[in-house]
């Protein structure tokens, strides 16, 4: 019987020939991803040693990465101490993969990681937060675990408890209109199948529509796979795989592809065609409330949010930069920018993206995680309604749970603050 | 026995469980403040201890979905707070039993705040209304870490043993 690009890693993860659907395995970990939350895997990870006559020391240091993103800098006296002791941490394990609050390193893990070309195809990658999903866009499984678990990582190198999920066979054909991507894809597939209709399942995605997508928007459907409930999104190794990792993530070994057997076998598959696709909408409270556009058309707007691990890329601030060079955000409305990492902010300062923004009225944040998760800045007042490139849009998401959050893809977004009110970028005058 | 003191949806998020805002607190023994702290009257009561240790969530499917924060997990324990849920969200789920939430995937469940629920290995009676609802076994290899205590004891056991 054929494998699935999953059950592939796991086996080889785990030193087996093959592994089912449903079993439980140990793979050895090639990337252990943590964020502020390092503070908590720390504490549990000392925990694990307590009563032991064993010196705690992570398994490997070459193979954690740190990354400071969630509250940068640090919003709260509490916040700035769990980063010191990160550091102190980092310093004493020596682990290399640190990226702290600075400019020529820093940025959101879910772009840090791709973009140092830490993530390689075939990799088993764990990350302490549920959007780890979004590096099986370089053909590894990625998977979000907690900080106790990544703890029992850092220990032993390996994951404790990983049932061999289920695939999901999403073929995905046709060429997108201008003015719509990726991102209304996902929103689109979300949508489709529900908050839960992939949980413990992996989306596997195929069809020529991917394979001529850039890795930037592999990027935005992985990452939102879990939108979905999934362990993992996986785009399986191409041409682009290897381009990307090659001339814009410096790596220079060679790279193994992991592809599907062509008998593996799948739990279900989907088929959707682009060529219709139009713009799509995240309605409040739930990633899975999608509508097309033309539903939503008019509805005022207070606050615009382009940036996050999902949509804060380069190729999102030129969207977005196209959109508004000469032209003014509606008065009113607030937009504020925070760009993935400090190396694409760079670019887009190089490129003079952020000056077109900065004209017509944007504010741009430091990278990081920003407004996305309601810390700290760009908070909402009540009543209030943003409409967001961001990836989730549960209430209280953006900090007040009298706020709304629509979700969008960077072109509708720039469009919108323009008007003021959600409109379709397919209309023409942006 | 297990009273219901909530009842509630499908997709219950961790946004929900544990506000994102709330997230720079991160030992599990200074969390259950937060649980549900956009619920006011629900958090009050579970902060002020009015809610009995061992009392019941009831909820539909994907409980815990979203961020894979831990506290949504530590903060519910600290108040021995049991989840009977339709069906739980992946990672949600792996917290709980690493954590010692006790979890319970009851996919047809039906019952109302007030309601008394008889907890068995393999079913919930819900002896306010007499019906009896069917409960989904954790794979042997969860239930191995749910006996063990959590997962920090089941790590450090295997640590030991392979340091040998
Ligand atoms: S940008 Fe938002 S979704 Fe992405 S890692 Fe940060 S908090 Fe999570």
């Amino acid at each position: 019987m054929g494998m699935t690009v999953v059950e592939k890693i796991l086996a080889r993860a785990t030193g087996v020939e093959s592994v089912k659907v449903g079993e439980v395995v140990e793979p050895e970990v090639d990337l252990a991803m943590s964020h502020e939350n390092a503070a908590l895997v720390i504490n549990q990870f000392l925990q694990v040693y307590e009563g032991t006559d064993l010196d705690p020391h992570v398994w490997d240091p070459d193979r954690i990465a740190i990354i400071l993103d969630h509250r940068v800098p640090a919003e709260s006296a509490k916040t700035a101490t769990n980063q010191k002791k990160i550091r102190a941490f980092v310093q004493d394990e020596g682990i290399g993969k640190f990226h702290d609050i600075r400019g020529d390193q820093g940025g959101i893990c879910h772009q840090i990681l791709p973009e140092n070309g830490y993530v390689r195809p075939g990799a088993v990658v764990v990350g302490t937060d549920s959007h780890t999903t979004s590096h099986g866009a370089l053909g590894s499984l990625a998977f979000g675990v907690g900080a106790t678990e990544m703890a029992a990582v850092w220990a032993l190198g390996r994951v404790l408890n990983v049932e061999v999920p289920g695939t999901i066979k999403v073929v995905v054909d046709g060429t997108f209109q201008e003015g719509v991507g990726p991102k209304d894809l996902i929103l689109h597939l979300v949508g489709k199948l529900t908050a839960q209709g992939a949980n413990f399942k992996v989306l596997e995605y195929h069809g020529e529509a991917i394979q001529s997508m850039s890795t930037s928007g592999r990027l935005v459907i992985c990452n939102m796979a879990v939108e979905a409930g999934a362990t993992s999104g996986i785009i399986p190794s191409d041409d682009e795989t290897l381009r990307y990792l090659s001339d814009e993530a410096g790596v220079e070994e060679a790279i193994e592809w992991v592809l599907p057997d062509i008998d593996a076998e799948y739990d279900r598959e989907i088929f959707i065609d682009v060529a219709e696709l139009s713009p799509q909408i995240a309605c409040p409270h739930r990633v899975d409330n999608v509508r097309p556009i033309s539903e939503e058309s008019g509805r005022k707007i207070d606050q615009i949010v382009i940036g996050s691990c999902t949509n804060g890329r380069l190729d999102d601030l030129e969207t977005a930069a196209r959109t508004l060079k000469g032209k003014r955000i509606a008065s009113g409305v607030r937009m504020l920018v925070f760009p993935a990492t400090w190396r694409i902010y760079r670019e887009a300062l190089r490129q003079g993206f952020l000056m077109d923004l900065v004209e017509a009225g944007a504010t741009i944040m430091n990278p990081g995680c920003g407004c996305c998760l309601g810390i700290h800045q760009g908070a909402l007042g009540d009543g209030e309604v943003a409409l967001s490139t961001t990836n989730r849009n549960f209430k209280g998401r953006m900090g007040n749970p009298e706020a709304e959050v629509y979700l969008c893809s960077p072109a509708v977004a720039a469009a919108s603050a323009i008007t003021g009110e959600i409109v379709d970028p397919r209309a023409g005058g942006f | 026995m297990a009273k219901v003191v909530l009842k509630m949806e499908d997709d219950i998020s961790t946004d929900i469980i544990y506000p994102g805002r709330f997230m720079a607190t991160v030992l599990p023994s200074e969390t259950p403040q937060f649980t549900f702290a956009d619920n006011l009257e629900f958090n009050r009561q579970l902060v002020e201890g009015k809610v009995l240790k061992g009392s019941a969530i009831v909820a539909g499917y994907n409980f815990g979905s979203g961020s894979s924060r831990e506290q949504a997990a530590s903060t519910l324990e600290g108040h021995g707070l049991i989840v009977v849920a339709r069906s739980f969200a992946r990672i949600f789920l792996q917290n709980s039993i690493n954590l010692g939430l006790r979890t319970i995937a009851c996919p047809e469940i039906e019952a109302e705040v007030g309601d008394e629920l008889e907890l068995t290995g393999d079913r919930v009676l819900n002896k306010t209304t007499g019906m009896s609802f069917e409960v989904e076994p954790l794979p042997a290899a969860r239930q191995a870490i749910v006996d063990a205590g959590g997962l920090i004891p089941y790590a450090r056991r295997l640590l030991v043993s392979e340091a040998k």
